[in-house]
């Protein structure tokens, strides 16, 4: 016979020991089928005396199945040694989701009171579990109360006493309510199919010729569709022309056929009259640094895009505008260094000489597609150190090579010549601040350089030519003795932003600086023959193309001034505020045909004003008398004023 | 073409005849766009090798746009395929190569 009892409710009785009559295991279990007695067939007979015989059976707290002979290495005692094995064996557990009530965690549960009340009603369904194996307990074992002595080893088991009106004690860890659960959705399959990607069938023969034919018919279909590119374009400046010819139409026919009749109440005053404004959208930031006529179409004009700030320095700008046109620049190029000056060949109009701000120069072609220059000046080849702020074109060489001046920053005034596809540079003087110039190139590096700011050829005299400096001296030099200055003059307290001899009157030139005065020279005399105090540093000033005693000036209070000498040597006849308020107007040009001057400013604007009539008057005409003209009759009238400032001067000395 | 010289006429036709020149292909813009550029690196790179480039091309496209490309590199071949619809592209490169890139699964 087994001595160990597989029933749950028997083990669990612990170390009690029964004395169990024959077979008979327990009471409770035989119970079901008491009545009439089953043998199996194969049950041993027994003699009634053998039946009678008492055997003791002792329940014992060793499990029968656990392991005696286990042993274990101890390292501390270097033998082997038995270790104590579990006698449990865990024949069923499940984890109760109610509490005992007897237990802590129920007495405090239920101390709590009546709250958990309605909780333990809905529990009671909850476990459905719980309910069937109490129900089965109490079916089996008569009366209200059961006494499992078997259920005390487990606290957190279904409790053993249960009174239907208590309520139940929920296990806070392990309890849902019923209500808080929700219906899963049932599962569902469903299939369907789709209809094959479609199809279809490609042939084709690669060969060499094929390929060639397919490249070659591409290619003449490029050059077309380019070709009708070009056509359309031609046609869309035009038509761009003819659009902005009517926006502007009041403003052309201002440009060709107003004259202010105010004016002659107002003699000698005279008034400028804004036409258009140019403007290009890249180059708002950049501030007008040279302006620029052509000299075979009136209507064209360079504009060199950069800036005056050391601090601000960085791309530039060459436009070409047209009057036709102030919307969009004829032609752009994008300069990586900003343009500080620029000159337009006078019979080549298409060769344009920049200077740029890193002391490079470049010639561009218009007539070039592109937007690269045809030649450019490197560090290798004599390029400048520091900005250059004049270039000059000059009359070709005997060899029929175009060349130009620079004059820079760093003191060199340097010929470029255009040599095929070079640029060759001659140093023709360095400027020096005492005044004299370095007797050769390798003088040693204490000599500080005068910085040329402005430079301009002598109209008639081709070797004569006037540096303007920082310093504010103005040399007056020549081409063909690069040591010594023909003469010096003691011009200006600072930096001189231009000088430009007359275009009548080959002694007289003027100048302009920063230190708010304009004068005017006879290069033969080393002091000044007028001397104008415009009130704000000038800018630019520029003679006029039409009489010897006219010229204009700006000045950074946004205003230009103009003079003309015959009808008032101390005061400007007109004095116009020209720009928005907060530009600064940087130069000024008159049209070499037209009456009109354009003036830039370091917003990027360029604004072009007509002259109104008592600007550009004529001596007036005596009774029966001919207006004399012509280019005399300008070097007369100079020389008229001139006389009268030489005269008493001779006197005095 | 321009050029008097054979030497010259050669050198113009090989610089005139370089990029790439789609023949026919009914892939939309984006995968014609990354397709060509696709042939073109790989032609680069496996100048002498077409195998090589056929290779590179077959499995960058099968990355890309799922499996089942087929691609054909040569000078000189006529073929007739069935392809899925919008996943084809012949193409000319290089003034001598022809590449077919279809897909079919």
């Amino acid at each position: 016979m087994s001595v160990y009892n597989s029933n749950p409710a028997v083990t669990r009785k612990g170390s009690n020991v029964q004395k169990v009559p024959g077979g008979k295991l327990g009471e409770g279990f035989l119970e079901p089928q008491g009545k009439g007695l089953i043998k199996p067939p194969d049950q041993v007979e027994l003699s009634e005396a053998e039946l009678q015989e008492e055997i003791t059976r002792i329940l014992t707290t060793n499990n029968p199945h656990a392991p005696k002979n286990i042993v274990r290495f101890s390292f501390k005692e270097r033998v082997y040694k038995s270790c104590v094995v579990d006698q449990m064996a865990v024949l069923f557990e499940m984890e109760g989701s109610l509490v005992h009530e007897d237990s802590d965690e129920g007495r405090r549960l239920r101390a709590r009171g009546s709250l958990c009340e309605e909780l333990a009603a809905g529990g009671i369904e909850t476990e459905p579990d719980e309910e069937k194996s109490e129900a089965t307990v109490t079916t089996t074992e008569d009366g209200g109360e059961v006494e499992e002595a078997g259920e005390d080893d487990r606290p957190d088991s279904v409790a053993s006493k249960i009174d239907r009106k208590e309520p139940k004690q929920t296990n806070q860890f392990n309890f849902s309510e019923r209500s808080s659960q929700t219906l899963n959705n049932p599962l569902r399959d469903r299939s369907c199919q789709t209809e094959p990607p479609p199809r279809c069938t490609f042939s084709a023969t690669a060969n060499q010729w094929e390929i060639y034919d397919a490249y070659v018919e591409e290619l003449q279909q490029q050059e077309k569709s380019q070709s009708d590119d070009s056509k359309l374009r031609k046609a869309a400046k035009i038509l761009e022309r003819m659009v902005h010819q009517n926006i502007f139409d009041d403003i052309a026919q201002d440009f060709k056929y107003f004259e202010d009749p105010s004016d002659e109440f107002r003699d000698p005053e005279g008034t400028l009259l804004p036409l258009w404004r140019f403007q290009y959208e890249k180059a708002k930031r950049l501030s007008v640094t040279a302006l620029c006529w052509n000299g075979k179409y009136q209507d064209l004009f360079a504009v060199g895009m950069g800036s005056f700030d050391f601090s601000k320095q960085g791309a530039g700008m060459l436009l070409v505008y047209t009057l036709k046109n102030s919307w969009f620049p004829e032609h752009i190029y994008p300069t990586t260094s900003g343009v500080m000056c620029l000159d337009i060949h006078k019979q080549r109009s298409y060769l344009v000489a920049v200077g740029f701000h890193n002391g490079s120069v470049a010639v561009y072609n218009l007539k070039r597609e592109g937007t690269e220059p045809v030649h450019q000046s490197t560090a290798k080849t004599g390029q400048h150190t520091d900005p250059v702020w004049q270039v000059r074109w000059q009359q070709d060489d005997m060899d029929n090579n175009h060349n130009f001046f620079s004059v820079s920053a760093d003191g060199r005034v340097v010929s470029w010549t255009l040599v095929k596809n070079e640029l060759v540079f001659t140093d023709i003087i360095r400027l020096s601040v005492n005044g004299t110039v370095p007797e050769d190139q390798e003088q040693s590096p204490q000599v500080s350089v005068a910085c040329g700011t402005a430079l301009d050829f002598h109209k008639q005299t081709d070797y004569l030519f006037l540096v303007g400096t920082e310093e504010g001296r103005i040399h007056k030099c020549s081409k063909t003795y690069s040591s010594q200055f023909l003469e010096t003059y003691d011009a200006h307290r600072m930096s001189v932003h231009a000088v430009k001899w007359n275009h009548f009157h080959s002694k007289v030139f003027i100048s302009c600086s920063s230190d708010y005065t304009v004068k005017i020279w006879d290069h033969t005399i080393s002091n000044p023959m007028f001397t104008f105090d415009l009130n704000a540093a000038v800018g630019d000033v520029s003679w006029s193309p039409y009489s010897s005693t006219v010229f204009a000036a700006v000045t950074t209070d946004g205003r230009v001034h103009v003079f003309d000498l015959t009808v008032n040597k101390y005061e400007a006849i007109c004095q116009q505020a020209v720009v928005t308020k907060k530009a600064k107007p940087t130069r000024i040009e008159f049209n070499p045909i037209h009456p009109i001057i354009i003036v830039g400013d370091n917003r990027g604007y360029v604004t072009s004003l007509k002259l109104s009539p008592n600007l550009r008057k004529k001596p007036k005409a005596k009774k029966g008398q001919e207006v004399p003209e012509g280019p005399e009759v300008e070097v007369a009238k100079m020389e008229k004023l001139l006389s009268l400032l030489r005269e008493p001067e001779q006197n005095t000395s | 073409m321009a050029g008097t010289g054979e030497g010259k006429k050669e050198e113009d036709y090989k610089r005139l005849h370089s990029f790439p020149l789609i023949r026919h292909t009914d892939m939309p813009e984006e995968m014609r766009v990354e397709t060509m550029e696709l042939c073109v690196t790989a032609c680069e790179k496996f100048a002498t090798n077409n195998e090589s480039a056929a290779k590179m091309i077959k499995e960058s496209m099968d990355k890309k746009f799922g499996s089942s490309w087929h691609v054909v590199i040569g000078e000189g071949f006529g073929f007739e395929v069935t392809h899925e619809v919008k996943n084809l592209l012949y193409m000319f490169f290089g003034g001598s190569l022809a590449v077919c890139v279809w897909k079919c699964s």
